[in-house]
């Protein structure tokens, strides 16, 4: 490609950074020194372009390092991976946790999802406010506000949607830039510690950051606490009849023989003795579905890719964890990264692919550093790579981190992602069983799902059916928070009672309080009131009920939430996830932020309950991905099940629309 | 000397067939049956069957998008609406084009686009708003336009606070950087027709991309520098197919803003382009004698409404050719005749 490129130089530090990823460059084609060679060679081609793959990766390094992505940056990365600056900086400008902007090097992630903004977000905000300035990445954040002393800070904030640590709300994430990056997350966040000034920490960039075994500092930055154990948030830890969850706690999630101990890779012994179609056969008995929402049939999933003719194939492990109110994920690959790793094996075993892609999620460094460790040390003993355990399989895993998109957990769009292009979810046919990521076929598996293929394995896919419910099978995870006594990660078979789990979540507690709603299913579920609790936790019971199990979360409000609140916060969270490729969620999803403000706020009327009930229902018939087509359906569960807003006055002024509501249920 | 052998003759019988025949596949579309060559799609399906169906992201020489929405059908059995510029009709496919739930959303799509975005001079969108009674203006009152280069700053999955008094927009000033054309993005609708005729599809220029996230999306260079800083070789090919009046020739920018455009007393001349070998056709718009803008056929098969920056916009030697007021004659009788 003949492409333009910006003339602004990088940094000596940016440049390193990019180096460090991608090794130096080859010729002054690359943005190398010029030297006489280069007037005879020509760059160009697949081999130029081919790498367009390790853009993601490219700006995290830069970003890592520096704290955000300048000119010069950006421009190298472009030379290096022959990638156009317009299109580097679209992909660039998609994330939100990358910078385009000069900013501190210490950014706060502030939650305040729902599960956090019940728990008193706002105080930490308020406060973070009242020290640091106000929130943002953009265009002045380069001095953070003034602090409390009237000089420029070096810390900046900025509000998040869900961090996934709902057990420990509110919650707050510090990352800071640097060789090696530093992080530390404040759960409950403590806005004190937030808000102190950096210390300088000690770097290690005399090593070659190539050399590191993670990407973050296992150094958790002063002055913030260490995080608490992975099991801290498992409160049923040591129930030996955990099918999932049994190993967290018990073993140590950073030694591969502690793993093996506890029954580690005897799923993956069985299954190369299987046979890849074997396992295909034990995981379409056992009625497995998936876990990430959808809730298709993983083994019909495996075998459809598995036939097809084209090669390679791909394996995807979709980490990209981000509906609020989840963490499940988090859970399982900070407490038992190996049986992540195991998981993704046999699948990439059954369906014949050589390369797996494990997709998580940027807000997540200490199960991002945890895995990074497992992949290492099964590598290291021929668990990973080259003829595995003697069968002649040849597997390996590569981690790809987000960087802050919701959307990229879409199942199309995290290949767009991975691919280095914009997050933005593919149109459907075709679908990733015929053409997944770089066009192959892909199969695309959430991390809850993979890790239930190893106890079908083991017990094999008929006994494992005979957990849960006929159509249900197997246990489930579920991410409880709200208000209740123990909230957590709790593992219950399919076929429990929500009452029976907010029991479970309550044990101990002697008077518990009385839920007035529930959200299930998280911001694309739907809300449950609190006397309707005896909904079975299955997919039908759920569906019969006419919500959703979503990815398994069951946030508990009790009588002193604002619930209007809760429901400005969701239409704001999809807003600011939205991809904006579509209208109906483009446009929708701000056109539903702005009613529910104008309800919430006093000034609405009924029209526009009217209005929520026509933008909803075009965004979901008519947008391209899940996340338009199930932006409304928590609002609208409020409104109907709930009654928020019965008391709005009627419309106030002349009609403006048919009041009539044409939802998806109701259209002929 | 021998001569050399012959090849073969083509059939007298007509033109030799450049692809293999292709199958037929049978849809219903509003009840009726039509088979449509296998790779059509629903739009080929309602376009052979006289069914208008509104399109706004649908470019006719680009590979759809479908980010609009507008041209949702409803596919029996479908538990989304499909988008008839992409979806490729399959045999036995059943497709309602004006049911109630097309109906909904395709008004809804026209409703946000309305409110959000300024429509003004986006042909085709009053006689819709008619048919599928839309009223742009429900969301209420349109907020204040953002001041140049404020909305090429906003950070992905940030926004200000809400109270809903007034309908956001994408408006903001004209970026007006050049001679040559002008950028209104508070008329862009995010079609992605522009990027895509600039990079791979066409020009493999890649001055532009679609940068930010959600509502703040928008067509962007990299970090918002100028065009004369960009890639851009000012082929023009993104003003060819932008739906929206958000690229437009200077000459017609201008002329808009003076309140002098007028289609009706301009005349369309296709003639062939004379720089170089080529011969891409050109299509003068002119107007009172003048060349105001430029396009090109999008059914030639070899351009396909592509031009160079010569053939885009080298036209003005032409107006300043002694001869001048010889074209300005052309331009006020019928050009077609005269060129013949």
């Amino acid at each position: 490609m003949d492409l333009q490129h910006l003339d602004t130089p990088p940094s000596d530090a940016e440049r390193a950074a990019v180096d460090a990823l991608l090794g130096p460059p080859g010729s002054a084609w690359e943005g190398g020194e010029r030297t006489g060679d280069d007037l005879r060679r020509a760059d160009g081609g697949q081999a130029a372009r081919g790498r367009r793959d390790l853009l993601l990766p490219a700006l995290h390094a830069v970003n890592d390092r520096i704290g955000w992505v300048s000119e010069g940056a950006l421009g190298y990365i472009c030379r290096r991976l022959t990638v156009p600056p317009a299109e580097a900086y679209g992909v660039a400008s998609f994330y939100s946790m990358f910078a385009m902007h000069e900013r501190p090097k210490r950014v706060l992630h502030v939650c305040t999802d729902i599960a956090c903004a019940a728990k008193g977000s706002d105080r930490v905000c308020r406060t973070l406010r009242e020290r640091l300035g106000p929130p943002g990445h953009g265009p002045g954040a380069a001095h953070g506000g003034d602090d409390a002393e009237g000089g420029a800070s070096e810390v900046a904030w900025a509000e998040s949607p869900c961090l996934g640590m709902c057990e420990r709300a509110p919650a707050a994430l510090a990352i800071e830039a640097g060789d090696p990056p530093g992080y530390a997350v404040s759960a409950p966040a403590d806005p004190d510690a937030l808000c102190t000034p950096p210390a300088a920490r000690a770097t290690d960039g005399h090593r070659p950051a190539t050399a590191r075994a993670t990407t973050f500092s296992p150094d958790t930055l002063a002055p913030l606490p260490d995080e608490p154990p992975a099991e801290a948030a498992v409160p049923q830890a040591g129930d030996p009849g955990l099918l999932l969850l049994g190993r967290i706690g018990a073993v140590d999630p950073t030694d591969l023989d502690s793993y093996r101990a506890a029954g580690g890779y005897t799923a993956l012994r069985r299954a190369i003795s299987l046979g890849p179609s074997g396992v295909i056969r034990e995981v379409t008995d056992s009625g497995l579905v998936g876990r990430g929402g959808a809730a298709f049939p993983t083994g019909r999933k495996w075998a459809g890719t598995a036939q097809r003719p084209e090669a390679p194939r791909y394996l995807v492990c979709n980490a990209d964890e981000s509906e609020p109110g989840t963490f499940k994920d988090r859970v399982l690959m900070e407490g038992d990264p190996f049986s992540v790793i195991e998981a993704m094996t046999v699948a990439g075993f059954a369906i014949g692919a050589a390369r797996g892609y494990l997709y998580i999620r940027g807000e997540y460094p200490l199960a991002l550093s945890r895995l990074e460790n497992a992949i290492a040390r099964a590598r290291a003993r021929g668990l990973l790579g080259k003829d595995i355990l003697g069968s002649g399989f040849t597997f390996d895993i590569e981690i790809r981190r987000g960087a802050g998109a919701y959307i990229c957990g879409e199942e199309t769009a995290i290949f767009n992602s991975i691919e280095g292009l914009r997050g933005e979810p593919r149109s459907k046919p075709p679908f990733p069983v015929e053409r997944g990521l770089f066009g192959r076929p892909t199969a695309v598996n959430n991390v809850e799902t993979l890790v239930n293929v190893l106890p079908i394995v083991r017990m094999g896919g008929p006994a494992y059916a005979r957990i849960g419910t006929g159509s249900s099978t197997g246990p489930k995870l579920f991410c409880v928070s709200g208000t209740v006594a123990r909230p957590g990660v709790y593992e219950v078979p399919f076929g429990a009672t929500l009452r029976d789990l907010i029991g479970l979540a309550n044990t101990g507690a002697e008077s518990p309080p009385e839920p007035r709603a529930v959200l299930l299913g998280g911001a694309a579920g739907g809300f449950l009131r609190g006397d309707e609790l005896d909904v079975p936790l299955t997919f039908e019971g759920a569906r019969e009920a006419g919500t959703t199990l979503g990815s398994g979360v069951v946030l508990v409000l009790d009588d002193t939430v604002d619930l209007p609140a809760v429901l400005v916060r969701i239409a704001a969270f999809f807003r600011d996830e939205s991809c904006g490729q579509c209208v109906p969620c483009r446009v929708g999803t701000v056109r539903q932020e702005e009613a529910l403000a104008r309800l919430s706020g006093g000034t609405g009327d009924g029209s526009d309950i009217a209005l929520l009930r026509d933008v909803g229902a075009a965004m979901r018939d008519a947008s391209i991905c899940g996340l338009g087509q199930t932006a409304w359906n928590a609002v609208e569960s409020a409104i109907d099940r709930l009654g928020v807003f019965s008391d709005a006055p009627p419309r106030r002024s002349l009609p403006l629309t048919t009041a009539a509501p044409s939802t998806t249920k109701e259209a002929p | 000397m021998t001569a050399a052998p012959e090849t073969p003759a083509p059939s007298p019988a007509g033109p030799v067939p450049l692809a293999p025949p292709r199958r037929l596949v049978g849809v219903t579309v509003d009840g009726e049956e039509i088979r449509v060559p296998e790779g059509s799609t629903l739009l080929d399906a309602c376009e052979a069957k006289g069914i208008d169906v509104p399109t706004l992201c649908y470019g006719d020489t680009l590979t759809p998008r479908n980010a609009c929405r507008v041209c949702v059908v409803e596919v029996e059995g479908a538990r989304t609406l499909a988008p008839a510029c992409s979806r490729k009709a399959e045999e036995g496919m059943s497709v309602l084009t004006d049911s109630e739930r097309v109906r909904h959303s395709r008004k809804l799509v026209l409703e946000l686009l309305g409110s959000s975005v300024d429509l003004s001079t986006t042909p085709g969108v009053p006689e819709w708003n008619e048919r599928y009674d839309a009223e742009p203006d429900r969301f209420g009152p349109r907020a204040e336009p953002a001041p140049l280069g404020e909305r090429d700053a906003r950070h992905a999955g940030e926004h200000g606070p809400v109270d809903g008094a007034a309908a956001a927009t994408v408006e903001q000033p004209a970026k007006d950087d050049n001679d040559l054309y002008v950028r209104d993005y508070g008329k862009c609708i995010m079609c992605y027709k522009c990027v895509d005729a600039c990079g791979e599809q066409w020009q493999n220029t890649f001055a532009i991309g679609i940068a930010g996230r959600g509502f703040d999306a928008r067509v962007s260079t990299e970090f918002d520098v100028g065009l004369p800083d960009s890639a851009c070789v000012y082929c023009g090919n993104c003003i060819e197919v932008c739906p929206t009046g958000a690229l437009s020739f200077t000459t017609e920018f201008d002329m808009r803003r003076e309140g002098t455009w007028d289609e009706e007393r301009q005349t369309q001349t296709t003639t062939v382009c004379t720089y170089c070998g080529v011969g891409c056709n050109v299509t003068l718009h002119v107007q009172d004698g003048r060349i105001v803008k430029t396009s090109s056929p999008h059914d030639n098969p070899v351009t396909h409404g592509n031009l160079c920056i010569k053939g885009r916009f080298g036209y003005q030697h032409v107006q300043n050719a002694p001869g001048r007021d010889r074209v300005r004659g052309v331009g006020e009788s019928d050009t077609r005749e005269t060129m013949e």
